[in-house]
């Protein structure tokens, strides 16, 4: 079915928002000087990006980044920040966080810069609306049966390597058991 | 009209944020989030390569990066509780302990 030019152009807008939100979240992150607004403003980078996978036909991808990044490891991340109850004494004193943090985004914007001509050259033909995919790209049945089948091994040792994560920090954590 | 390089664009931008964000605070926790969004960076990159060539393998690494992702969430929490716990400060500086 060839998506209509409303379709493509609500694509494009969509598009602009969930891109602007994501840059937007991640620059506000790296520029706070408390680690809880950073983190909180990384969770609206994580949803934009979850947008940003819903455009992509990747609907199960677009619910996990929300499910387990947004949810599980931000909520983590958040609760360990609480935890610690991090007070102004304890942040990095004297830390210039507007002059270091421009000075690295000059130092990485000539590399960003070369990336963007590298991707003038990429054949710009194709595009979201001329590139169908099935309707049931990325959907959680044909995703999972992909899994199961070609990526197995990859799948189990996930498996185990969280597993082993889960035993570390136990023994991180409590040092007599 | 939306092309692969408006995707990968963004996903460039993001991983250069978190790259300046690596290389430029002293903050711990910072610098952990900034690892987190560089590992984001790279998922767009794999999910737009998979829209765009019509796989689903692009989709399944953006999955099991995110599985290690917890992972690797869980043992660096648990690294920063016991450096804060040592030394009481959230400073890079402060862990030079090997260079010393």
């Amino acid at each position: 079915m060839e998506p209509t030019a409303f379709q493509t152009g609500l694509q494009s807008v969509l598009f602009g928002i969930l891109s602007l939100v994501a840059v937007v979240g991640a620059l506000v992150t790296i520029t706070r000087r408390h680690p809880l607004p950073a983190a909180l403003s990384l969770v609206v980078t994580f949803i934009g990006l979850a947008g940003l996978y819903a455009l992509l036909s990747a609907p199960l991808l677009a619910v996990l980044q929300i499910l387990v990044y947004a949810g599980a490891i931000m909520a983590l991340v958040v609760f360990v920040i609480m935890l610690l109850n991090v007070q102004e004494q304890d942040l990095p004193i004297n830390e210039n966080v507007g002059k270091s943090v421009s000075l690295a985004l000059a130092a990485i914007a000539p590399v960003f810069l070369i990336f963007w001509a590298v991707l003038g050259k990429l054949p710009g033909d194709q595009t979201l609306a001329n590139t169908p995919v099935p309707a049931d790209f990325g959907t959680i049945e044909v995703l999972g049966k992909f899994l199961y089948t070609n990526y197995l091994f990859a799948f189990e040792s996930v498996a185990i390597l969280l597993t082993v994560a889960l035993v570390g920090v136990v023994i991180l954590a409590k040092r007599r058991i | 009209m939306l092309t692969m390089s408006h995707f990968l664009l963004v996903s460039a931008a993001l991983f250069s944020v978190g790259v300046a964000g690596v290389l430029s605070r002293k903050n711990l926790f910072i610098v952990f989030l900034s690892i987190e969004l560089m590992l984001n960076a790279v998922n767009l990159s794999f999910v737009t390569f998979a829209r765009f060539l019509g796989q689903l393998d692009g989709q399944i690494f953006t999955f099991l990066v995110m599985a290690v992702a917890a992972a690797e969430a869980a043992i660096g929490l648990a690294i920063v509780i016991l450096l804060f716990k040592n030394k009481e400060s959230l400073s890079v500086d402060d862990f030079k302990l090997m260079k010393e």
